[in-house]
């Protein structure tokens, strides 16, 4: 940690640090609006796969940079699960070196463009900016920023391939390709260890290619991040279920040495009320992963889809709000959330319910399914809801939502997607029984190394932590590289 | 990417194919499925594996064409590649010696059965097999049947092959004649549905394996869903393998028939693409 301080107080100590800081006084800094990020119409993007976001232009951004007063006392990376030098990139970006910014945040930072996108910054570094804490202001945009710096660099056609060091020849398997899997790749190939990841699905990518969808992360930039990876020797291997295909001792004897776990936290819940099983109900998983996955509205491709005109989703986290989205994309004339606590407790990021209000999304919080009926064909065609009111927060530190008794009344529905979290994939521990889990199924690790009990296994992102974030997942994948790395080279040395 | 090694026509809509998948063909056992996808804008469809070879590195299928995908795989060659094949996935059969097994398949259904039947004859049990079919041409696998079973009964509804009328009716001639002490039961999910109904009259433990509709086979979407003894079960993770008296097989019905006119009318544009 004081390493850290140290470090972080010599970058800030550089001249031309120094030297931007004298070129703009404070108050003209704080004086300055916040960036607005440039949108698609919401009634256009609706109907289409469009981005929402389109990014910043080179002005705004430096615009917005100089908004960023490079703290003595930077709070913004204790809020950034990984500690990306925030303010270093964002002078770069104000000192229009966007290469510069880009390299700042691959420093510590596999997937920069995803995490520009798709992290929660209102609830990370942006909630404990300066601004925020101390003026009572607007944050400076950091994750709008370190989109721009991202698309910059990817865009210029010069994407950085990482150094990796001169190859060791030891063989170490990723399993999975989420995140979680892709920075352990990255770091273990910088390391210079031969890695292979596998996949079972037959892209890679994890939820940023089957959940999460184009409108708010194109596939392209998470396939450009993978052609970088290939570039730096990682090998893939899609259609290939560790535990399944092959087994751990398999690997073992094709000369695997270590092995990190980024599983996922792939199976969906479901509530378990009576009719939950009609045609017509998916989980969002299922939903988005036919679409997204599958191509399943594009008519071109093999996988159907229903596509109703009255969709109730189930839930109010990322998930849920992608799915609703999504169902309006695919045509329904009514798209609504139903969400049994607040706008004020929902998981979702603050930036997808202000997409999701503007595209017309209904919001139906407070509210509760207790029950499906469906008509003659057995596809769902009606539900019953029920009206809920804040009671005492509970374990999570939310206030708990109590059923109103009396409040049911019916609406009709044609498609509903069930939204309400997943648990952890049981591939992995039911392939491994001396495994240790916790009674959710999750992996138990060493929070320093994300070693698990069987000490050649290392773990993260939600397989180890439920449902997580991207970022969170990236960090785990991070460590846990780090942790192999020492462990692998002990065990050459006790050789 | 898997390549066509061999392939046969069992009838004009029943076609056997073997694949080179070496890692498949080691870790496969009795009761495991593969997922395919054929191209870049295929589906992906959950297809049981009928029989393999861990030596020579191969899968077998039996297909039945009943869509876009089964269609266009019965089409490939020998020497075409199926673009993806991922396994083995589900439950293994769980092959113990009971004494005895009377074994039921339908349709294609014979396919999966078959490597079952082998497993339970290899455990050491007296193993009677019913082949069940509309017609004499879609009665598949008889021979390799016979090989493992102490006896097969062949039934077909409009009696052209062995004895006319239902799977039902052959499984009952059994159970009055001898002691069953399990079934296994494998086909169109209606025909499991009737099957299942016949031993629970005699409280005979019956096994079903599950052919739903599925996505990822992993676990990780939920389309597979059936419930089972009133809680709901992911056929590709829980699965395939069921007890067929706790198994809701009306649900399992209506859940099939999801996509019904979506995949009805792929198919035959399809066909008048494929044909013209
Ligand atoms: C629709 C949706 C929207 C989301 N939105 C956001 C958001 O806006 N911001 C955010 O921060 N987070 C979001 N999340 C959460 C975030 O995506 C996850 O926390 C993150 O992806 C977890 O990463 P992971 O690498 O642990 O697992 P995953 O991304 O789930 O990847 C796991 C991969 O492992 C594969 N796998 C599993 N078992 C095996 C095996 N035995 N062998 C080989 N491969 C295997 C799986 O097929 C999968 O591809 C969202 C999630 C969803 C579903
Ligand atoms: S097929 Fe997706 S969970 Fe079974």
């Amino acid at each position: 940690m004081e390493n850290i301080i140290e470090y972080l107080k010599a970058e800030r100590a550089q001249d031309w640090r120094a030297e931007l800081r004298k070129s703009m006084k404070a108050k003209e800094r704080t004086s300055r609006e916040r960036v607005q990020m440039p949108e698609e119409d919401p009634f256009v993007r609706n109907k289409s796969k469009i981005e929402v976001n389109i990014g910043l232009t080179a002005e705004a951004a430096v615009l917005e940079a100089q908004r960023c007063l490079d703290c003595p006392d930077p709070t913004c990376i204790t809020g950034c699960p990984v500690g990306i030098n925030i303010p270093k990139f964002i002078k770069n970006i104000e000192a229009k070196n966007f290469a510069g910014a880009a390299v700042t945040l691959k420093e510590t930072n596999a997937l920069p463009a995803v995490c520009g996108r798709v992290c929660p910054q209102e609830k990370q570094c942006e909630i404990v900016c300066f601004y925020t804490i101390k003026l009572n202001k607007v944050p400076v945009a950091i994750g709008h920023l370190e989109r721009f710096a991202a698309d910059w660099e990817r865009n210029s056609g010069k994407m950085a391939i990482p150094e990796t060091e001169k190859a060791n020849n030891v063989k170490v398997a990723v399993i999975g390709s989420g995140p979680a899997g892709l920075a352990a790749a990255g770091d273990l190939a910088k390391f210079g260890y031969d890695v292979t990841v596998f996949e079972a699905l037959h892209e890679i990518g994890g939820v940023l290619k089957y959940g999460i969808p184009e409108f708010r992360l194109p596939n392209e930039l998470v396939d450009t991040e993978i052609e970088v990876m290939r570039k730096m020797g990682i090998k893939f291997r899609v259609n290939f279920i560790v535990g399944k295909t092959a087994s751990f001792d398999d690997l073992k004897k094709e000369g695997f040495q270590a092995f990190f776990v980024g599983s996922g936290a792939g199976l969906p819940r479901f509530m378990n009320i009576p009719g939950e099983n009609y045609n017509g109900i998916f989980s969002s998983n299922e939903y988005l992963t036919r679409v997204n996955l599958m191509n399943a509205a594009d008519p071109e491709f093999d996988t159907p889809v229903i596509s109703g005109n009255k969709v109730a989703v189930i839930g109010g986290g990322n998930t849920a709000m992608d799915s609703v989205r999504m169902a309006k994309r695919l045509g329904a004339d009514e798209s609504m959330i139903i969400y049994r606590r607040s706008e004020v407790e929902m998981p979702a990021r603050v930036e997808e319910v202000k997409h999701a209000k503007e595209e017309g999304i209904i919001f139906m919080n407070l509210h509760n399914p207790l029950e499906y009926y469906a008509d003659e064909n057995g596809r769902v065609k009606s539900m019953k809801i029920q009206k809920m009111e804040l009671g005492e927060p509970d374990a999570s530190g939310r206030r708990r939502p109590v059923p109103i008794e009396g409040s049911e009344f019916i609406v009709d529905v044609d498609t509903v997607v069930v939204s309400v979290g997943v648990s952890p994939n049981p591939l992995i521990p039911a392939a491994l029984s001396d495994l240790k889990c916790t009674d959710w199924g999750t992996i138990v690790v060493d929070k320093e190394t994300m070693q698990s009990s069987i000490p050649e296994i290392f773990a993260g992102g939600d397989i180890v932590r439920g449902g997580a974030t991207v970022i969170l997942a990236m960090g785990d994948g991070r460590t846990a590289a780090a942790g192999m790395h020492k462990y692998i080279q002990e065990k050459i040395k006790a050789n | 990417m898997s390549k066509i090694l061999e392939k046969e026509f069992f009838s004009k809509n029943v076609v056997k194919i073997v694949l080179d998948a070496p890692e498949i063909a080691r870790s496969r056992k009795p009761g495991h499925f593969v997922i395919i996808k054929m191209g870049e804008k295929g589906e992906r469809i959950p297809l049981t594996i009928a029989s393999a070879d861990a030596e020579k590195g191969t899968v077998t299928l039996v297909i039945q064409k009943v869509g876009v995908t089964s269609d266009k795989l019965s089409r490939l060659e020998v020497g075409d590649e199926v673009t993806d094949v991922v396994g083995p996935l589900g439950k293994a059969t769980h092959l113990e010696n009971v004494g005895t097994v009377l074994c039921a398949g339908g349709g294609v259904g014979v396919a999966p059965l078959l490597p079952i039947v082998e497993g339970l004859k290899k455990a050491g049990n007296r193993v009677v097999t019913i082949l069940a079919a509309r017609t004499k041409d879609l009665i598949i696998l008889e021979d390799q049947m016979r090989e493992y079973s102490d006896e097969v009964i062949i039934m077909t509804d409009d009696g052209s092959y062995g004895t006319k009328g239902l799977v039902t009716a052959g499984m009952e001639e059994v159970i009055n004649r001898e002691k069953v002490n399990m079934s296994v039961v494998i086909g169109p999910a209606i025909m499991m549905k009737f099957a299942a109904l016949t031993t629970k009259k005699y409280n005979i433990e019956t096994v079903a394996s599950l052919n739903t509709i599925m996505v990822d086979g992993t676990g990780m979407c939920g389309a597979c869903r059936v419930s089972v003894g009133g809680k709901t079960k992911f056929v590709c993770v829980d699965g395939p393998e069921f007890d067929a008296h706790q198994v809701d097989f009306d649900e399992m019905l209506s859940r099939l028939s999801a996509y019904q006119d979506q995949e009805s009318a792929a198919y035959q544009k399809y066909l008048q693409t494929v044909e013209a």
